[in-house]
């Protein structure tokens, strides 16, 4: 039983990691949208963009991470969900595509009016991303998603609980957006910057909780079991935890203890997901159990060893990068880098790789070409990527040199 | 696959409308994606190697030609993060069905893929923020993983590839895949490797061309100092000595199509009756259940896929009409990756041939005119290369297990989705152009350096 669960809870452990994470993305696009003009908004338009820029892609993963486990451990429910629900999924792809291209495109500009105009489109697809990927989770809340897949193509995802969920999304984007960026700032020594986010933090920060708040009777009004099934229970100490811990945020953001407000934050993301996931549990769409919809044995335990292994690896590479970004070392003031000891390149013996390559190409033809075994093949393969290789080493360093001719 | 075969009626074909347009979506997602991919395979290394050249040495002009790689390497990887992530949403938004079946038995591969983009843009990120701000030789290594995750990666989804041409791993009952054994499926398959690897190397050769292709164009230009001429020389060179390595495994993979899917095989040749002693016919259109106004050459295709001049070659009329793929679409596209990559082989035997002989790049004009074209006529080999892949095993999505009409969504509204994506690349695709002249024109001023000017167009010869 433990089995079938386990892919859920790293579906939803990457939920949580994607809002914080890449909500804190979206959210520098409301920032910047936002911003005005002048220049003082050009300051926060370019604060944003620059603490962003190194960590959008890792953090933008989690949603690819979230898709790929998710089919490969429960694929009925991702076709249901996927078929569904594809209106707002589309609308989020689009938006996905152009926040990530306005990325791509800013390392280009080099006028004002040229970067003002890729902010644009990144932050209006920073809001409209959130907006639809809420939607689709309030889709699914909401019980809108049946197995068959066979739902409405508009009112399963245009309600008030997909509403809601959508406006939750941004605002919250907004608030952590805002949380990360003035902790950003503290670490750029950027005083002027860390009040402007510490301002614009505290007042997100409240209206994200009145909207969540708030929220809890727009759930109630739409009549389903979800109002009941979370002020009950193991799913209401959750919804006590999130709360809490949304108060204890805008706490720290007061005092200004923005690093660990940003743990705090997350607290409050991953508490709302229990107690959502309590509320349902085990039902992941309408009259289907998780344990129903789960892959095969061997493919789960594929699946989890595979995301332990990754995870491994992963969280060590994820907490270099941001500790090179957050301690500031990316953002010190540009140095020259250490010189390098000035040596020669190594000299190779370059008539004798030339024929050495020679002679790999002739092995490897007969290997892949002439031969017929498998064996054959694979001593043909590794000789004619030997073949590249020793060609190279023997071009390459001569063709480079300083007093080759031109 | 005995059993998989009598059950392949299991699957119903979905109502829909627009099958051709899904198709034709996920097509142009592929053929946008896929050259990033080739840089994402091949790009870092080359990176990675000007900037040891740096280290080694201490000369400038690597460094400098290693920064403004790093620039463009991460221009396009981000563009390739979001085609990416266009193709991962499509596995749901368009083949709902094909994902709903058999998500349990290949997507592992994509989990793993999943991991290993992670560890990309991680890397990535530390790599490129990373410049003049971490010691040469710990920067030097962080750009490391990015080259390993670039292979796992591609390896990743070509293993997803080479089951849906060649599945296995499962049993199929009542339309559901049971028994599933992903490690069988997708790295205990034959069909992996000529795949993997003939994939590899192209992304070696789009590459090598492409950015040679940009230094050649400077030279024809009349600017031509040692900032170009390493620049140069680096890609070329790679190119030079993989694209005729690519004939060989494109043999090899050819032969492994002849023998795993004989239909493939026949659709790439238009041969429709099984023939003893079978012919090759180069150009020419297939109608009539036959290859007109082609060249025909007695024999050869025996020859070349079974390796005997009167070999049995399997023809069209094995299968059903309905089973058959449109056969003029992936014999033109055969013919185009054939055709280009064997003028790109000629290309780099002309250069390594130089070399050997006078111990420097050639002279010609027309050499570096050819090298300029090389780099998109690669892409195209590339992409032609894919649509006989994709294209020559329809109309199947697993090879003769399910078919693309029972995999396709039932959802309305891909006509719209299809437009909307289509215009959203044309917008991304002309900004994309602009950034990268921006980037190739940009002066480069190095930290530490005042003013000095390092710009290539400047540079003395």
């Amino acid at each position: 039983m433990l089995l079938q669960a386990l892919p859920l809870v790293f579906v939803l452990t990457g939920v949580a990691l994607y809002t914080v994470l890449a909500g804190a993305d979206f959210g520098a696009g409301f920032w910047q949208l936002t911003a005005g003009s002048g220049e003082h908004a050009e300051m926060v338009r370019e604060h944003a963009h620059e603490s962003m820029a190194p960590v959008w892609e890792a953090n933008h993963v989690w949603l690819i991470f979230v898709l790929t486990v998710f089919w490969t451990a429960y694929p009925g429910p991702f076709e249901a969900i996927f078929t569904t629900l594809a209106v707002p999924l589309f609308i989020a792809l689009i938006g996905i595509l152009f926040r990530g291209a306005a990325y791509a495109l800013r390392a280009g500009a080099s006028s004002l009016r040229e970067s003002s105009a890729i902010d644009t489109i990144f932050s209006l697809s920073s809001i409209v991303t959130p907006f639809a990927l809420g939607a689709v989770i309030g889709g699914i809340a909401s019980d809108r998603v049946p197995p068959s897949g066979t739902g409405h193509m508009w009112s399963s995802w245009l309600n008030a609980t997909s509403i809601f969920i959508g406006v939750l999304a941004v605002s919250n984007c907004a608030y952590l957006s805002a949380v990360y960026l003035a902790a950003d700032a503290v670490g750029r020594g950027e005083d002027e910057l860390e009040s402007a986010f510490r301002n614009r933090a505290l007042a997100t920060g409240v209206i994200a909780g009145a909207v969540a708040f708030g929220g809890l009777f727009i759930i109630k009004a739409d009549e389903n079991h979800l109002f009941h099934a979370l002020l009950s229970g193991e799913p209401l100490a959750a919804v006590i935890v999130s709360a809490l811990a949304g108060v204890g945020t805008l706490a720290l953001v007061w005092v200004r203890r923005f690093e660990a407000a940003r743990y705090t934050a997350a607290v409050a993301v991953a508490a709302v997901i229990l107690a959502w996931t309590l509320a349902r549990w085990p039902t992941i769409l309408p009259g289907l159990t998780i344990y129903q919809a789960a892959a095969g044995h061997d493919t789960l335990v594929w699946v989890v060893c595979a995301v332990l292994a990754g995870g491994a690896i992963l969280f060590p590479s994820l907490a270099l990068l941001f500790r090179l970004t957050v301690t500031g070392r990316f953002a010190a003031a540009e140095e020259a880098p250490p010189e390098t000891v000035a040596g020669e390149l190594p000299s190779f013996r370059t008539g004798l790789l030339a024929r050495v390559a020679v002679a790999l190409l002739v092995v490897g033809f007969g290997g892949l070409t002439v031969a017929e075994a498998g064996w054959a093949h694979t001593i043909g393969i590794v000789c004619l990527f030997g073949f590249v290789i020793t060609g190279f080493a023997a071009i390459v360093p001569q063709a480079v040199s300083e007093d080759s001719a031109a | 696959m005995g059993s998989t075969l009598a059950t392949a009626a299991a699957f119903a074909p979905v109502d829909q409308h627009y099958l051709l347009q899904a198709r034709q979506m996920q097509a142009l997602s592929f053929a946008v994606h896929i050259p990033l991919v080739a840089f994402g395979i091949s790009f870092p290394v080359m990176v990675l190697f000007v900037e040891w050249l740096h280290v080694r040495s201490g000369d400038r002009v690597y460094l400098m030609i290693a920064r403004r790689w790093t620039r463009v390497m991460v221009a396009l990887f981000a563009v390739g993060v979001i085609t990416g992530t266009v193709l991962s949403f499509e596995m749901g938004l368009l083949w709902p069905k094909f994902t709903g079946t058999f998500g349990s038995v290949f997507g592992l591969g994509f989990a793993i893929e999943g991991f290993s983009f992670f560890m990309e843009a991680i890397f990535i990120g530390i790599y490129v923020y990373g410049w003049g701000r971490l010691t040469p030789r710990a920067h030097l290594l962080t750009g490391i993983p990015i080259v390993i995750t670039g292979f796992t990666g591609s390896w990743m989804v070509i293993a997803v590839n080479a089951w849906m041409n060649h599945p296995g791993g499962f049993r199929l009952v009542g339309g559901r895949a049971v028994d599933v054994d992903p490690f069988k499926a997708l790295f205990a398959n034959s069909y992996l490797w000529h795949e993997l690897i003939h994939m590899y190397i192209a992304g070696y050769i789009v590459t090598g061309f492409i950015m040679a292709g940009v230094y050649a164009a400077r030279r024809l230009r009349g600017c031509w100092g040692r900032y170009e001429r390493v620049a140069l020389t680096v890609p070329l060179t790679i190119a030079a000595l993989a694209s005729p390595v690519q004939v060989l495994v494109g043999d090899w993979a050819a032969r492994t199509v002849a023998e795993k899917q004989p239909t493939k095989l026949a659709a790439i040749e238009g041969l429709y009756e099984t023939t003893r002693g079978a012919p090759e016919h180069i150009l020419g259109w297939y109608t009539d259940n036959q290859v007109k106004y082609g060249i025909r050459i007695p024999r050869l295709l025996s020859l070349l896929a079974f390796h005997r001049t009167n070999a049995r070659v399997q023809g069209l009329q094995a299968v059903p009409a309905n089973d058959r793929p449109p056969i003029n679409i992936v014999r033109f596209a055969f013919q185009s990756m054939v055709g280009i990559g064997t003028l790109l082989a000629i290309l780099g035997v002309v250069y390594l041939v130089v070399w050997i002989r006078r111990r420097s790049v050639p002279d010609s004009r027309l050499f570096y005119g050819a090298v300029v074209i090389a780099g998109p006529a690669a892409v195209v080999a590339l992409i032609s290369g894919w649509v006989v892949t994709e294209v020559g095993r329809q109309p199947w999505v697993v090879y003769r297990v399910m078919r693309t009409s029972a995999a396709v969504t039932g959802a309305h509204g891909i006509p719209v989705s299809y437009g909307l994506l289509a215009a959203s690349y044309v917008v991304i695709a002309c900004g994309l152009a602009w950034v990268l002249r921006r980037l190739a024109k940009a002066q480069l001023r190095l930290p530490g350096e005042p003013e000095a000017d390092l710009g290539p167009d400047h540079q003395p010869a």
